[in-house]
């Protein structure tokens, strides 16, 4: 549904953002149009790949379905999936995601580390939504 | 300083879940403050509306909306989006056209018939929405956000989870006082801590519901309000309305991720601390000054966050201020006197006004057994998404 926020597959995965050449700032999701650093002259914008490791800043879970336009199938029983915030420490930003599946908020501590998978958001007959997820390293589920 | 404006009248509709339209509780809180003001609507120069959006109607509506329910009388008109600021800004844009000489009377009005559950944003395919997209990509509902900031909180400053119930079990017991609240029963940590999880740590009762809802303020010029023989002067002598700083590096609704820090240094303030120093600033007080605080608790977690960011106490030391009793009633600094959004719940366009009703009676020493001994000087603080500022200081 939103094009180039990631790339690549299996170790090669990462999330894109774009880097204003003339301060350097980061924006994820990618910012195409103008660099919002008020004190830069403006730059060109261009894509760069983001850290595929970062730390937890924060983490919590959704235990009741979530409005439209979120996917879900109301036929199924609900499944809470988690929510970590990552601070990502080169870029000096926080990119939130939904924690790979299995994952739940007990397996969880701020500061911990956790690194960006390829995930699915969701599917049906003709589509699949691909989506990044983030996982606790050393996990391989 | 910029001036002051007097308060003449505050009125609500009260708050609850009553099926009816959001023109129906505005104009009864309007003909409220009219009342409350001793003012014909006739004489009125000009109305401000908080917007809604009018169900089946693509747009936001308010000022003429209420004005028409009211019967036309010709005045000056405007209607103010800014998310759950709309309330603020609306005071401002009366406040600026006081101070400007454009009107000497001023008519402001938020009400809204609230949907039921989650807030979501309006229908269609949005991607360049950022509200649209925490949605759609991560199912990042308002509770979700309060979710991290709760666990971050208990990360880094050791707060738990029965200092997020006494916030409730606080602003329950004071709601219980309010006529206009919703909710109106007190409520113990044990049926806190037995509420349904939303957003791990929060539950049920950590997070204010949906409401419908109404408040209204006529505020008018110094000048006027002497005419006029107002005897208690409630004035508002500060309104915030700032945006943030780049690089804003706190996550915030409705964002997917911060501003990078790479290039710039974060202010020393975060948003939300830089919205009530500008207000303080603005009014020539400080925290020392104030005899309450009405915050923006959307969540429990919340409101102690608010402690820190209004300088009521240092940072990290919320939950310290809250187990002291200095924020209940009869404490140094009362928080919530109200009840909070905990009793009311949020009807969006309507509730930063409430917040300054409540500063009003509080000012006028009319805020029956919920009344904070000698009320002087008080302070609202909200924030609207996407990078509204509000916040209102109120004196006697």
């Amino acid at each position: 549904m939103v094009t180039g926020w990631f790339t690549g597959e299996g170790e090669e995965f990462r999330l894109l953002g774009t880097r204003c050449s003339a301060c350097a700032s980061v924006f994820f999701p990618r910012e195409d149009a103008f660099c919002r650093n008020p004190g830069c002259p403006g730059g060109d914008l261009e894509e760069v790949p983001l850290s595929r490791r970062g730390r937890v800043w924060s983490y919590t879970d959704s235990r009741y379905r979530p409005p439209s336009p979120y996917v879900s199938d109301p036929e199924l029983e609900w499944r809470p999936y988690a929510l970590i915030a990552v601070e990502l420490e080169s870029e000096r930003l926080v990119v939130l995601g939904q924690t790979v599946p299995g994952v739940t908020v007990a397996d969880l501590a701020v500061g911990m580390e956790v690194e960006v998978v390829p995930g699915v958001l969701n599917e049906d007959a003709e589509t699949t939504w691909t989506t990044w997820h983030w996982r606790p390293t050393g996990v391989t589920a | 300083m910029t001036g002051e404006v007097a308060v003449l009248g505050a009125g609500m509709h009260p708050w609850g879940k009553w099926g009816r339209g959001f023109v129906e509780y505005g104009t009864v809180a309007a003909r409220a403050a009219l009342a409350d003001a001793g003012v014909d609507w006739r004489d009125v120069g000009s109305i401000v509306g908080a917007d809604t959006v009018r169900g089946g109607y693509p747009g936001y509506v308010a000022g003429a909306t209420f004005a028409k329910a009211l019967g036309w009388q010709g005045a000056r008109v405007a209607s103010v989006y800014a998310a759950c600021a709309s309330g603020a800004q609306a005071v401002n844009t009366a406040r600026a056209q006081i101070l400007s000489g454009l009107a000497d009377v001023v008519l402001v009005v938020g009400a809204d018939a609230a949907p039921k559950g989650f807030f979501r944003p309006a229908g269609g395919d949005r991607a360049d929405d950022p509200d649209w997209l925490r949605f759609r990509v991560l199912g990042a509902t308002n509770p979700t956000y309060f979710g991290l900031y709760a666990r971050r909180r208990m990360a880094v400053h050791g707060d738990t989870l029965e200092d997020f119930a006494q916030v409730k079990v606080k602003n329950a017991a004071l709601g219980a006082l309010n006529p206009n609240a919703r909710y109106r029963k007190r409520v113990t940590a044990e049926q806190v801590a037995a509420s349904a999880v939303v957003a791990d740590p929060l539950r049920l009762l950590d997070i204010c519901a949906t409401s419908d809802g109404a408040a209204a303020l006529v505020l008018s010029s110094m000048e006027f309000a002497r005419r006029h023989g107002t005897a208690d002067r409630v004035r508002i002598r500060a309104v915030s309305t700032v945006t943030p700083r780049y690089p804003n590096t706190v996550l915030d609704l409705p964002d997917i991720a911060t501003d990078s820090a790479v290039a710039a240094e974060p202010a020393a303030d975060t948003f939300r601390a830089s919205i009530a120093r500008a207000a303080y600033e603005e009014a020539g007080v400080g925290p020392g000054d104030l005899s309450l605080a009405e915050v923006y608790d959307l969540s429990t977690s919340l409101e102690l966050q608010w402690y820190e960011d209004l300088g009521l106490c240092g940072e990290g030391e919320a939950a310290k201020l809250l187990r002291e009793g200095a924020t209940a009633l009869g404490g140094r600094i009362p928080v919530n006197v109200s009840g909070g959004l905990a009793s009311f719940g949020e009807a969006v366009p309507a509730q930063a006004i409430a917040q300054v009703c409540e500063l009003t009676w509080q000012l006028r020493g009319a805020a029956g057994d919920r009344q904070v001994a000698g009320a002087l000087v008080g302070i609202t603080a909200n924030q609207g998404l996407f990078g509204h500022g509000s916040s209102v200081i109120a004196v006697r």
